[in-house]
Formats: C-alpha cells, sequence, structure tokens
C-alpha cells in the first residue's frame, strides 16, 4: 500500500525544524529513522497532511561522553551507530549488548535512538532500558527545553508527555555507579522479532554487597514500560541469593506487571516468561556487580 | 497540489535528477520511474526484506524510505552488484549452490549480504542465519540460502 500526499519539510538545523512544528502542530508528524512511522503511512493508519524531516539535521546524530563520566546520546544517533560506538561499548555495556536485538540490521540502519523512544512502543528495547538505565530526555519547542525523566515520559501506550510543537533533541544517561551490573533477557520467537516478554535490570550492591537498589523494568508486559517496584523493595538491604531473587522474580511477575493476552501469547503465559526472565536477569545482573568493583 | 521536489540522486553509480513527489517510496521510485525493477516489492511494511537495498552502503529497507530522502545519496541495488557475464562473488555462489528457488527474495537477499561479508569474511552458520533473519524466503527452507552464504564468503575471501 501507498502513502498519502503530503507536505515535505526537510529542515537543516533544530530552530527550523522547531518552527514547522509551532506553524503546523497536530497535522505534522515528525519522521526520524521512519521504521515505524512510514509503514503506519503505507497502511494509511497515519495521514499527516506535514512531514517534518529530521534526517538533514546533522546536530542531532552525536554520541559523546559527559563530564560526570555519562553519556549524551543525541535524537538522531542511528541503531547501527550506537551499536558500533566504542564509548558506548565501555560505559554503557547494558545499551551496548541491547543494540543487537533491536530489529534487523536494515532496521537498525535507519532507526534512531530518538524516534524509537518518542513512538513509545511498550515492546521497544530501547524504551524499557532507558528506564532502568535512569535517562533522562530533553525536549525542545520554540518556547524553550525541559529535562523530563525516562520514567516520567511514556503515559501509556504509543503516548509520551510530547506536545505536538515539542522535539525530542537528546538523552542523558547517567554513568552507573560502582558495583553495579546489568542485564537484558528477553523471549521472541525470532530473533528479531518483538518480544513476548522482556526485562532490563540494573543492580547496585553497597559496601556490605548487600543489594542497595534493583531496577527491573519489563517490556511488552504493560501499556509503558513495567518498573518493578514491589520486587525492588523487596531486594533493598538483602543479600543476593537464590531465595531473595527467586521471591523478587515471584512478586515481579506477579504483581509488578500487567501483560496483555493475543494472538502471540496469553497473559498467563507472559507472566511465567517475566518470572523466568526476572530471576536469571537478577542473577546475571548480581553477579556482574560483585565482579564490577 | 504542486508539490514535486528535484530529485538528484546516484543509483548503481549513474546520477539521476527527476522530479518526484515526496510520498513516492523509494522501492517504487526506483522501479517505476528509474525503471530498475530487480528492487522487489513484498510487504511494503518492513517485514520481508524484499526490497532490501543499499543507501550509502547499507542495507535499508526501500519501501520504508521516501525517494526525496535520497537526494544527495548513493543507492546501489542489485543490479549494481554484476552483470550477468561478470557476476558479485555471492551471486555467483547462489547460482552454484542453488541458494534460490523463485528468486523473489533473492535480490534483498544479496544486497543485505554485501556489506555483512565484507565485515564479517568468516561468519559462523549462526551469524550468517542471524544475518538473514530480515529477509523471509517461502521456497527454500533457508538451507541451500545458507550454503550459498557460506560459498560466498569462501569465494570472497580467495
Amino acid at each position: 500500500m501507498k502513502p498519502a500526499p503530503f507536505k515535505y519539510y526537510a529542515p537543516t538545523t533544530v530552530e527550523e525544524a522547531l518552527t514547522h512544528l509551532a506553524e503546523h502542530g497536530y497535522d505534522a508528524k515528525v519522521l526520524a529513522g521512519g521504521q515505524s512511522l512510514i509503514p503506519m503511512m503505507n497502511f494509511r493508519l497515519v495521514q499527516p497532511s506535514v512531514l517534518v524531516d529530521l534526517n538533514n539535521i546533522s546536530e542531532l546524530s552525536f554520541i559523546n561522553p559527559d563530564e560526570n563520566g555519562g553519556l549524551r546520546v543525541g535524537a538522531m544517533a542511528r541503531h547501527h551507530q550506537v551499536e558500533v560506538d566504542p564509548l558506548v561499548a565501555i560505559q554503557a555495556p547494558l545499551l551496548h549488548e541491547t543494540m543487537p536485538k533491536i530489529a534487523t540490521a536494515q532496521i537498525r540502519s535507519r532507526g534512531t535512538f530518538g524516534g524509537s523512544l518518542s513512538h513509545a512502543d511498550p515492546s521497544a528495547e530501547l524504551v524499557s532500558v532507558n528506564v532502568a538505565l535512569d535517562g533522562r530526555f530533553r525536549l525542545r519547542s520554540q518556547n524553550g527545553e525541559r529535562w523530563v525523566p525516562a520514567h516520567e515520559f511514556f503515559i501509556g501506550l504509543f503516548t509520551t508527555v510530547l506536545q505536538p510543537d515539542e522535539l525530542l533533541v537528546e538523552v542523558a544517561l547517567p554513568a552507573m555507579p560502582v558495583r553495579s551490573g546489568w542485564s537484558l533477557m528477553e523471549v521472541a520467537r525470532r530473533p528479531h522479532d518483538f518480544a513476548l516478554v522482556g526485562v532490563a535490570a540494573v543492580v547496585t550492591l553497597d559496601e556490605n554487597r548487600l543489594c542497595q537498589q534493583a531496577r527491573m523494568v519489563f517490556l511488552s508486559a504493560g501499556d509503558v514500560p513495567m518498573v518493578a517496584h514491589r520486587a525492588a523493595e523487596l531486594l533493598k538491604g538483602q543479600a543476593p541469593t537464590r531465595e531473595s531473587i527467586r521471591a523478587a522474580a515471584e512478586i515481579a511477575a506477579s504483581e509488578d506487571i500487567d501483560p496483555g493476552g493475543d494472538i502471540h501469547a496469553t497473559a498467563e503465559f507472559r507472566c511465567h516468561l517475566a518470572n523466568v526472565l526476572a530471576r536469571r536477569s537478577l542473577e546475571q545482573a548480581f553477579e556482574r556487580a560483585a565482579g564490577n568493583e | 497540489m504542486s508539490n514535486l521536489f528535484d530529485l538528484a540522486v546516484t543509483v548503481n553509480r549513474v546520477r539521476y535528477e527527476r522530479a518526484v513527489e515526496p510520498h513516492i517510496l523509494l522501492s517504487d521510485f526506483l522501479r517505476h520511474d528509474i525503471g530498475l525493477t530487480g528492487t522487489h516489492v513484498g510487504c511494503e511494511h518492513g517485514v520481508c526484506g524484499a526490497c532490501t537495498v543499499l543507501f550509502d552502503g547499507q542495507p535499508v529497507r526501500s519501501c520504508l524510505l521516501f525517494a526525496v530522502q535520497t537526494h544527495g545519496h548513493e543507492v546501489t541495488t542489485v543490479e549494481g552488484l554484476g552483470t550477468i557475464d561478470n557476476l558479485h562473488p555471492i551471486q555467483e555462489a547462489f547460482h552454484e549452490a542453488h541458494g534460490l528457488q523463485c528468486g523473489f527474495c533473492t535480490p534483498g537477499i544479496l544486497t543485505t549480504l554485501v556489506p555483512f561479508l565484507e565485515q564479517n569474511p568468516n561468519p559462523s552458520e549462526a551469524e550468517i542465519r542471524a544475518a538473514i533473519s530480515g529477509n523471509l524466503c517461502r521456497c527454500t527452507g533457508y538451507q541451500h540460502i545458507v550454503d550459498a552464504v557460506k560459498l560466498a564468503a569462501e569465494k570472497m575471501r580467495a
């Protein structure tokens, strides 16, 4: 099927893009990598009258270190670019491990960091991983800018706090504290498919090797990235033993998530997978944390 | 509404200048505007991989790109890989190892493999299967495709 006609703008600066968004509001759609938007346009599920293409804005394609040992990723950094970036491999190993699991090579050539987050598909790895890493998003409009924490950015199915005149321009990922470990696990029928369920875990141990913080964020387990708050409470201050991990995984899968059923899997099966993945990912994350003094 | 865009793009080392409407997909531009029908159109929503071409050397789905977005860039289609008399080593390998049956998915698989084999001269079977996981083939069951990729890797190393 073919997309409906639209008016096309290809600005070369963020200011110019923001001018178009301010002028056209809800009639305009932002085109980043287009790997979700263009399929929807081909099906005519979406028929924007104006398309603002960000692909000629080179100032949004950066991956830089920040002064606090963290990472800044421009909204138009491509998945492939993040996947092969040496800085990401060192400073954000969870992100580095995540990238090859996203879609196919052809999609990763075009798809962008900011595009995936703005699309806010709760099955997308980057959505949950950015919440797990406590990322902060910089949103700009003609009226100024604001920083929004990742966990407040996603408010519903494919829905974010972005206003029609706003653009996600940059993501700041803090440095991981010492004695931290990470894991991303998912179950998908084929390597590149959307996961039936997945989980991103980041844990930190204190000086006595007790759990200081354990953040698990599930994908494909609700309308938004699902943060396992009860499991985190249970683990806090505990030694990461087989038993405490098992108990936390149980709570996470039974109380912290709200998966739906569809033709790919029932809700019950998704909860079962979430339990198994939570346990395995916590084991891996705590093991890495212990070796990461 | 006259909404034409003056597009200048290099396809298979030939420069094309055409006035196109912004909503024309790259896949349709290649096939209908410049007559390169080697790029096949399967699903038109980024699942089947049949329309894969190289965009500045990287594999992309040409149904998920507007033709106007290639302005000033380089595109390589299956027609740019080799000629009948001088096949690309990957094409030779697919011929010899029977890596295709109906051939509909083949152009997308060949273009996907060019950068993959350049970057991974000696891939494992698991790596090969992951590399072509975005290309659906309904005939072969993939076994002969995997054999052909192994043979292609050998030829390209030689």
